[in-house]
This record gives C-alpha cells, sequence and structure tokens, in this order.
C-alpha cells in the first residue's frame, strides 16, 4: 500500500459542474475540482456552504442534480455507495452496536465472500496499523472517543478504498485528542498513500493536515490551493477572514509608472508595488482593500529596532495568550484598531493600553483585494 | 427542590403509596378469593383451597375459549406487528407526502371509544354479509393494536442512527443485507416487546370482541356470560388469577426485552421508552 | 407536491398499515355516517336520505337525559382522575430519584389485567354482601350494610376513575420529566417561593401532559358501556349502553349510528375546548 512518489500525481477524482438542490434550496452551484491520487484534500467552510453534501455525493449516498462525478476514470452515475471504491469515516462513527471490534472492522468484506481466516488476518493488520491491535473482541460501547474514531477508520481501511472519506472525523473528541489524532491521522495516510478526502470546519485542522484544501462558501469552491498559498494569498476577504485573522485597512490605486502601483493606503500611506504583486482577476486600478496579517505587524519596543516602514499607534486592548500577546492598535490616521500578534520574549513586559507604539511594516506583506 | 420538600414533608410520598393500594385494591383480591373455599365473595375469608382451579380444568367450554383467545392472540400478534413495523419504519426514516394525516388515521384507535370501533366493524360486515367467527374479531384487534406496536416500534427505529444503515452500504453491503445484517438485529427486541404487548392486549381485550365474536367466543366474552351465575364466581376469581399472572410474565418479558434493545444501542436504560413514553 | 425517490419509498412502506387502516377503519366510520342518514325496518335497510335518526337522537327526553348523564359522568370522571393522578405523577418525577421505571411499571401492571375483571371486581367490593360491606361489618364499624355503594353514578365515577389512573398519569410524568430542572431552580433564585414557582413554571410547563391526560381519559370514557352495565344500577347508564342496545337488540343500527355519531361529535367538540383553553394556559410551550 506504498505510493511511487517518483512519478507525477494523477487526478483520482474529477468533479465537473456538481450541483446539488433540494426541491429549491441549492447546495451546491456547480463544483469544479481534482483531487489526485495519494493527496490530503480538505473541504473546508462553515456549516451549510455544501461540504457534507458535496462528499455524501462523492460517497454515492446522494445523486447530483447535475454534472458529473468520475473515480479513477470511472462515471459514477448510478453507482450506488455499496459499489463506490470509497469508504467513509462518519461523524459519528457509525459503530455498529451489537457487533464486536473485529466485528465491526470485517463488517465490509464479509460480502464480498472472503473465507473467514483471510478476514481475521485482514482485520488483525487494519487494526495494528490504527495501533489498537488486540482490541478486536471489545464490545462496540466498551471503547472511548478516540478509540471508536480509530474502529471507523480501521473499517474503511480495510476494504481498500481508492479513496477514504472523513466526514468531521474529529470534531467529537476533545482538544488535545484532537490534536493527537491530526498527527497521527495525516502520518498514516502519507504512510499508506491513499486518497483522503476531509470535511472539517477547523481550519486549522485542515492547514495542519491538508495538501490542499479547497474553501467553500454557499455552495460555490472560493478557492482550492495548498495551505500556505491559502494563508498568504487569499483570493477575497472572505476567505482571508476564514484562514485565520487578517487587518483590513482601505487604500485608493493611483496612477503609477510602467510594470507598477501606487497605492495610497489609509494609516499606512503610500507604496509603490509591481503590478506582478496584484492577484490574477483584480485589475490593478480597481485595488480598494489591503489586508495584512497580525504577524505581518511588528511593535517596535526599542528605539534601536528597524523596520521597512514605520508608522506609530496607540494601544486600546491587549490579550495574553502566554507565548503570543495580541494588541488591539489604532494607527495614526485610521479609525478602527488592527490586531498585532507579538511573540514574549524574556525581560519584556506587555505594553500597557494607552501606550504609544512604533508599528512596522513591509509593502511585500501586504494583500491586495478589489 | 430542598425547600419544598421541607415544607411538604412526606405527605406526597403517602399520598402516592396510598394511590398504588387504591390501584392494586381490585387486583389484590382476585387470588385472595380464588384460593378461599367459600363460593360467596365476601369477609371473612373461610379457608384455602384449590376447588375452583379444579373447576376450571373440567369446563370444556372455558378450554375451547382459551384456544379461541390463543388463536386470535397470535395472530393479532403477528398482524400487528408486522403492519405497525412496516409503519414506524416509514415514520422514522422516510418524509412522505400527507404523512400527518396517515399517521393521524393509523394511530386514531387509540382515541377512538372502542364501541364506535366495535360498531362501524359490525354495521359494515353485517351488510357486507360476512359471517362472525374468530377472524372478525382479529379484524378489529389488529386494528386496535397497530397503534400500540407503532408506539413501541418506532422509538426502536427512531433511535437506530441512520449513518448505520449509510456506514454498511458504503461497506459494500447490499439494502438486504443491511437489514438483515444490522437493522433487524438491532430491532428484534422492540419487535417482541411488541409482539407481547399486542398479544396481551388481544387477550383481555372486551369490547370489541363482544361485537364481533360469532359462536366461538374469546375468553373475556366467555367470561362476560358467566358473571350472571353466581355460583361460577369463584371459579372466575381463579381464571382471573390465572390471566393475571400470565399478563405480568408477559409484561415483564417485553419489559426486559425493551430494556436489552436501549442497552444494546448504547442508550439510558432508565428512560421510559414503548408504551411508557 | 412532486413525489421524490424518498417520499415515494416512504408511501410504498407504510402503504399496507394505511391500507389496512383504510378498510378497517376509515370505510366503517363512512359506513357509519351513511347509516345515520337512513332507516332500517327491522332487517330492511330504507336508504332514502332522512334526517330523523339525528331529529330523534337529539329530541328524544330519554336520549337527552343518557346523553347528558354520559357527559356529565365522564367529565367528573376526567376531573377526578387528572386530579388524584397529577400528584403521582409528580412525586413519581420529582420525588422518586432511583426507582422511576419500577414505579412507572407498578402503575401500568393494572391496566393490563383484563379491564372486564378489574370493573367485576369493583362490584365485588362494593356490592350488597360484598367485600367492603363484610370487611366493615365484621369490623364492627356498621350493623348492616351500606346500599349507597353500588348501582349508581358513583360507584361509575369511582370505577372508570380507577380504570383510567395509569392513562393520566403517564402523559403528566413524561410532560414533568421534560421539565429542565434549572427552569426551577431559575425561579426561585429569582425569587418565587415553592407554591408560587409551581403556579408559575412547574404546572405551565406541565400543561401539555395535563391536556393529553384530560383527553385521554374523556373521549374513551364516553364509550364505555360495560361500568355502567356492571355498576352503574339503572340511573347511571349512559349513552354506549343506548347504542350497544340499538345496534344489538332492538335492530335500529341506524339510530345507534346517529346517536354514536352525536356523542362523538359532542366530545370531539369539548375536546377541542379544552385543547384550546389548556393551551392558552400552558402558554407558548409546546
Amino acid at each position: 500500500m506504498t505510493m511511487d512518489t517518483t512519478t507525477t500525481p494523477r487526478s483520482i477524482i474529477e468533479l465537473k459542474d456538481v450541483r446539488k438542490s433540494y426541491g429549491k434550496v441549492t447546495a451546491l452551484h456547480g463544483i469544479d475540482a481534482t483531487i489526485r491520487e495519494g493527496e490530503f484534500f480538505s473541504l473546508l467552510g462553515p456549516s451549510g456552504c455544501g461540504k457534507t453534501t458535496l462528499l455524501r455525493l462523492i460517497a454515492g449516498f446522494d445523486e447530483p442534480t447535475s454534472g458529473s462525478i468520475e473515480i479513477d476514470g470511472k462515471p459514477m452515475a448510478g453507482i450506488s455507495a455499496n459499489r463506490r471504491p470509497t469508504n467513509m469515516v462518519f461523524q459519528s462513527y457509525a459503530i455498529f452496536p451489537h457487533l464486536s471490534v473485529a466485528e465491526n472492522v470485517g463488517y465490509g468484506l464479509v460480502p464480498k465472500r472472503m473465507p473467514k481466516a483471510e478476514i481475521a488476518a485482514e482485520v488483525d493488520k487494519a487494526l495494528r496499523m490504527v495501533d489498537l491491535s488486540g482490541y478486536g473482541d471489545r464490545g462496540a460501547h466498551e471503547l472511548s472517543g478516540g478509540q471508536r474514531q480509530r474502529v471507523a477508520l480501521a473499517r474503511a481501511l480495510v476494504m481498500r478504498p481508492k479513496v477514504v472519506l472523513l466526514d468531521e472525523p474529529l470534531s467529537a473528541l476533545d482538544k488535545k485528542l484532537r490534536e493527537q489524532m491530526q498527527v497521527e491521522l495525516r502520518a498514516l495516510q502519507q504512510s499508506i498513500g491513499i486518497t483522503f478526502i476531509l470535511v472539517t470546519h477547523d481550519q486549522e485542522e485542515a492547514m495542519i493536515m491538508s495538501d490542499r484544501i479547497a474553501v467553500m462558501f454557499d455552495g460555490h469552491i472560493a478557492q482550492l490551493d495548498s495551505p500556505q498559498a491559502l494563508y498568504r494569498h487569499p483570493v477575497s476577504e472572505r476567505v482571508a477572514s476564514f484562514i485565520g485573522v487578517m487587518n483590513f485597512l482601505p487604500a485608493t490605486a493611483k496612477a503609477a509608472g510602467e510594470g507598477e502601483l501606487a497605492l495610497d493606503i489609509a494609516a499606512l500611506g503610500a507604496v509603490t508595488l509591481p503590478v506582478a504583486a496584484v492577484p490574477e482577476g483584480i485589475s490593478p486600478a480597481k485595488v480598494t482593500k489591503i489586508g495584512v496579517r497580525p504577524e505581518m505587524l511588528t511593535v517596535l519596543f526599542d528605539d534601536s529596532d528597524h523596520a521597512e516602514r514605520v508608522t506609530e499607534g496607540v494601544v486600546v486592548s491587549t490579550s495574553y495568550y502566554g507565548d503570543m500577546t495580541y494588541y488591539s492598535i489604532v494607527l495614526d490616521g485610521a479609525e478602527k484598531p488592527v490586531t498585532i500578534s507579538m511573540r514574549n520574549t524574556a525581560g519584556r513586559a506587555v505594553a500597557p493600553v494607552g501606550a504609544r507604539l512604533r508599528i512596522g511594516w513591509g509593502a511585500e506583506s501586504i494583500v491586495l483585494f478589489s | 427542590m430542598s425547600r419544598i420538600s421541607r415544607i411538604l414533608p412526606n405527605w406526597l410520598g403517602i399520598y402516592a403509596v396510598a394511590f398504588m393500594l387504591f390501584l392494586y385494591a381490585p387486583v389484590v383480591l382476585l387470588p385472595l378469593f380464588a384460593f378461599n373455599s367459600s363460593t360467596i365473595i365476601a369477609f371473612p375469608l373461610t379457608g384455602y383451597t384449590t376447588e375452583w382451579f379444579t373447576v376450571l380444568w373440567e369446563t370444556e367450554a372455558l378450554h375451547s375459549a382459551v384456544r379461541n383467545s390463543l388463536f386470535v392472540g397470535i395472530t393479532t400478534a403477528v398482524l400487528s406487528t408486522l403492519l405497525g413495523a412496516c409503519a414506524a419504519r416509514a415514520m422514522a426514516r422516510y418524509r412522505f407526502p400527507v404523512k400527518r394525516g396517515i399517521v393521524g388515521l393509523v394511530m386514531l384507535p387509540l382515541v377512538l371509544p372502542e364501541i364506535i370501533v366495535g360498531v362501524a366493524l359490525l354495521v359494515v360486515l353485517v351488510q357486507l354479509g360476512v359471517p362472525l367467527s374468530l377472524w372478525t374479531v382479529i379484524g378489529g384487534h389488529v386494528l386496535i393494536c397497530i397503534p400500540f406496536a407503532i408506539a413501541i416500534l418506532n422509538s426502536a427505529f427512531a433511535s437506530l442512527d441512520q449513518s448505520l444503515e449509510e456506514a454498511s452500504f458504503d461497506l459494500g453491503e447490499s439494502r438486504w443485507g443491511t437489514f438483515r445484517r444490522i437493522i433487524l438485529p438491532l430491532v428484534m427486541p422492540g419487535v417482541i416487546s411488541s409482539l407481547l404487548i399486542t398479544f396481551t392486549i388481544s387477550l383481555d381485550e372486551f369490547i370489541i370482541a363482544f361485537f364481533l365474536t360469532g359462536t366461538d367466543v374469546t375468553l373475556p366474552v366467555y367470561i362476560w356470560s358467566q358473571l350472571r351465575f353466581p355460583a361460577k364466581l369463584p371459579s372466575i376469581m381463579a381464571l382471573g388469577t390465572i390471566m393475571l399472572a400470565l399478563s405480568v410474565l408477559l409484561l415483564i418479558t417485553a419489559e426486559w426485552f425493551r430494556r436489552r434493545a436501549a442497552r444494546r444501542q448504547g442508550l439510558d436504560v432508565q428512560a421510559p421508552g414503548g408504551f411508557v413514553g | 407536491m412532486r413525489l421524490d425517490a424518498e417520499g415515494r419509498r416512504g408511501l410504498t412502506l407504510i402503504s399496507p398499515t394505511l391500507i389496512y387502516a383504510l378498510v378497517m377503519l376509515a370505510a366503517p366510520l363512512a359506513m357509519v355516517v351513511t347509516f345515520s342518514f337512513w332507516t332500517q325496518n327491522y332487517l330492511d335497510i330504507d336508504t332514502t336520505f332522512t334526517l330523523d335518526n339525528y331529529h330523534e337522537a337529539w329530541t328524544q327526553p330519554i336520549y337527552q337525559t343518557l346523553m347528558a348523564r354520559s357527559l356529565i359522568i365522564s367529565v367528573v370522571v376526567t376531573v377526578v382522575t387528572v386530579l388524584l393522578a397529577f400528584p403521582v405523577a409528580y412525586y413519581i418525577s420529582f420525588r422518586v430519584t432511583r426507582r422511576k421505571t419500577l414505579w412507572l411499571f407498578l402503575v401500568t401492571i393494572p391496566f393490563w389485567t383484563s379491564y372486564l375483571l378489574r370493573v367485576f371486581l369493583w362490584k365485588v367490593i362494593l356490592g350488597y354482601n360484598g367485600v367492603l360491606n363484610s370487611a366493615l361489618m365484621g369490623m364492627g364499624f356498621i350493623d348492616e350494610p351500606l346500599t349507597f355503594l353500588l348501582y349508581n353514578a358513583n360507584a361509575v365515577v369511582l370505577t372508570l376513575a380507577h380504570a383510567w389512573a395509569p392513562f393520566a398519569i403517564l402523559p403528566i410524568f413524561v410532560a414533568l420529566e421534560k421539565i429542565d430542572r434549572s427552569l426551577l431552580e431559575a425561579a426561585e433564585d429569582l425569587g418565587d417561593g415553592p407554591w408560587r414557582r409551581f403556579r408559575r413554571v412547574t404546572l405551565p410547563l406541565a400543561m401539555p401532559g395535563v391536556i393529553a391526560a384530560t383527553l385521554i381519559v374523556l373521549i374513551p370514557t364516553v364509550g364505555d358501556f360495560i361500568t355502567p352495565r356492571l355498576v352503574g344500577g339503572t340511573d347511571g347508564l349512559m349513552i354506549a349502553n343506548m347504542i350497544q342496545i340499538q345496534v344489538g337488540r332492538a335492530n335500529n343500527a341506524p339510530l345507534g349510528a346517529a346517536l354514536a355519531i352525536s356523542s362523538m361529535v359532542v366530545v370531539g367538540t369539548l375536546s377541542v375546548l379544552i385543547f384550546l383553553v389548556g393551551r392558552r394556559f400552558g402558554g407558548r410551550t409546546r
């Protein structure tokens, strides 16, 4: 079950203009996406964005209203869930309550008319994979939340699916266990090389685990990119605010020289950027807003600290997180405060409310929006 | 909570116990007078005897009434549980047009006086020229038992997590295989509980049986016919004692199955369900 | 509404039960309604449309008396039963901590014993030479048997209140169980004493259960004919006894049908009124 990493990844799922409506309500408005073999792919979005609907269409629990879904090159129209090469880890785990762990994991092998000994061997292997060796005889109700999640995963993996579908599999776990499972799940996926599609509303979880993320709003894919690209180059304000925190400031585009864009940003002042910095799909003249992440603004505590550009502001509130402090600062000439995150260091106190601070920033860190 | 309990020390508890005594007063008399040697049902008790049970053993008409009641009860239990299961599953799992209306009609016998059901069926049967028999009694009993079967089975089907079926389907199992391997085992205790309860209802039901019975009478109709004869009363007491013991036994069994079902699905066993909810 | 796959599957699944209910319940009920507009002369049915049966049912003094008495007895039974049942349900829900299921089980058991036998046992208890009289005389409380116990409306009320007690306790209990206990603490925290808290929070929230109990007891009691026959004497007879007589011995099914429908209409109207009044009292709770 290892993947040959030398070949370029080929597509395992093709979604072409997939639409789904329930009566008058449209859940998905034409989804186009390619999911590559062996990647960890996440569908990220707030509840009601259509991510679970899309997952269920791929699994075959529902048929799309129009459009096509291809898995491993085969169109899936008319093929029911029990004949698709996908297996699902349910949000509730759906562990069969009347069966033991081993019977749960071996459930899908029974209809394949596999000999009993072979089933037992496969079940053992799958349980070892999820670190549950020796738990086969336990009853379903004797398991903890984390163990149930592992059983659900083993039950899917034992089927040797082309794609494993995970519907918010970690949402029922507490924070510590969830963080541990995120790392484990990612490591397991990388070692066996099967494509995983994860549905989640937790942007941090998606960032930690995924190769690529499709951010969905209102039945559309707003952006499909790697975690870094999503964070650094969000295509819209909505994506920017959903993935982490972003400060927005109004800006006016000014005429400038060849290949350059001059911007007048409220509170920060004028900058000139290469036109290449303008994201695709936005005409340079229509830039009306810029965004900057909290960690891209720096409080210059010492007079000797330098930055590419410097402005000033007054602290209106602070939030102390232990490792970090988040400052709310009203920049000179601005109305609303911006958020700035600073790593705490030894021997430096948190600046008090009302303090006047110098703020450093760089032109490269700003993101443009129309 | 603490303040109110100080004001009402335990009047409520005393009342509740007194109420239970009132509730059980007639029932307790059954075995008391069944084993009493006097032919008159009155205090003081005269002595212990099992004579009235022997009388039952020798009454041929009673035996055929028992056979009839068993036949009606078992047939009713099977049919009403089957029909109840279809309805309960449809109600728990699917949305469909005029659902409320259909459910209302099917559950209607629960609030309809039995005399109305009995009269309505009798009028139709007489008009159609259908001779009254045990089957006409079964027809009426199935009708009034369906709501009870639905109430019991509905909780069994409703607590069945839909993702269990989807998981089974997702793991390559067919619809029939999913029914056989997941749904049936999980609702089986509910089915047994429904069979026992509907059987008990049919066994005790009098009004509909009274209207729809032909020459073959059921046990309650037989008892009704015997109530006129004072000499028969002690043996009726003995018969009632046996029926009471049987009903309690069936109920305990039904309750035991219901709890097992709840435990299997990891639900709170103490939560009232089925006919209690 | 277009039928989607789910709707089709649901309808198919429920259709056997639905068809059964249509054939065995809806059709016969429709038949009874039709019948009530016809006339019967011994075995001949005259299918000419007529309101004579209703005219007779609503104007003849005997039917008026029976109908009025049935209503009064049913209402009294219902009020008595619900009032007696509420404290028991309250006790099981609020005071019993560990043995709730056992209490509920004990409450339901008498219901599952033969109704016929239970009614008959009350006759045995209350009779002239019955259990109560013989016990009281044996203990020297009275010199001769009390005669007011049996064969009157009181005996009917007592017997019916006993028979329907579990049906009144269970819905009230369920409603009380649903009350979030923190609401009661909140009321107390906001300054309500026990009685005011009961009146302002517990009772309105228990109202759906009280309404359900009221209707569950009221509707079937109107249709009972065993209890009046066994313990009611002549002034305890109710409308259901007359329906039974008309359909049975008197061979006048159309009049029986008209009486049955009339009583159902009366009870139905009363039920709707109770439901509306109760819902108002219970506020917006559902």
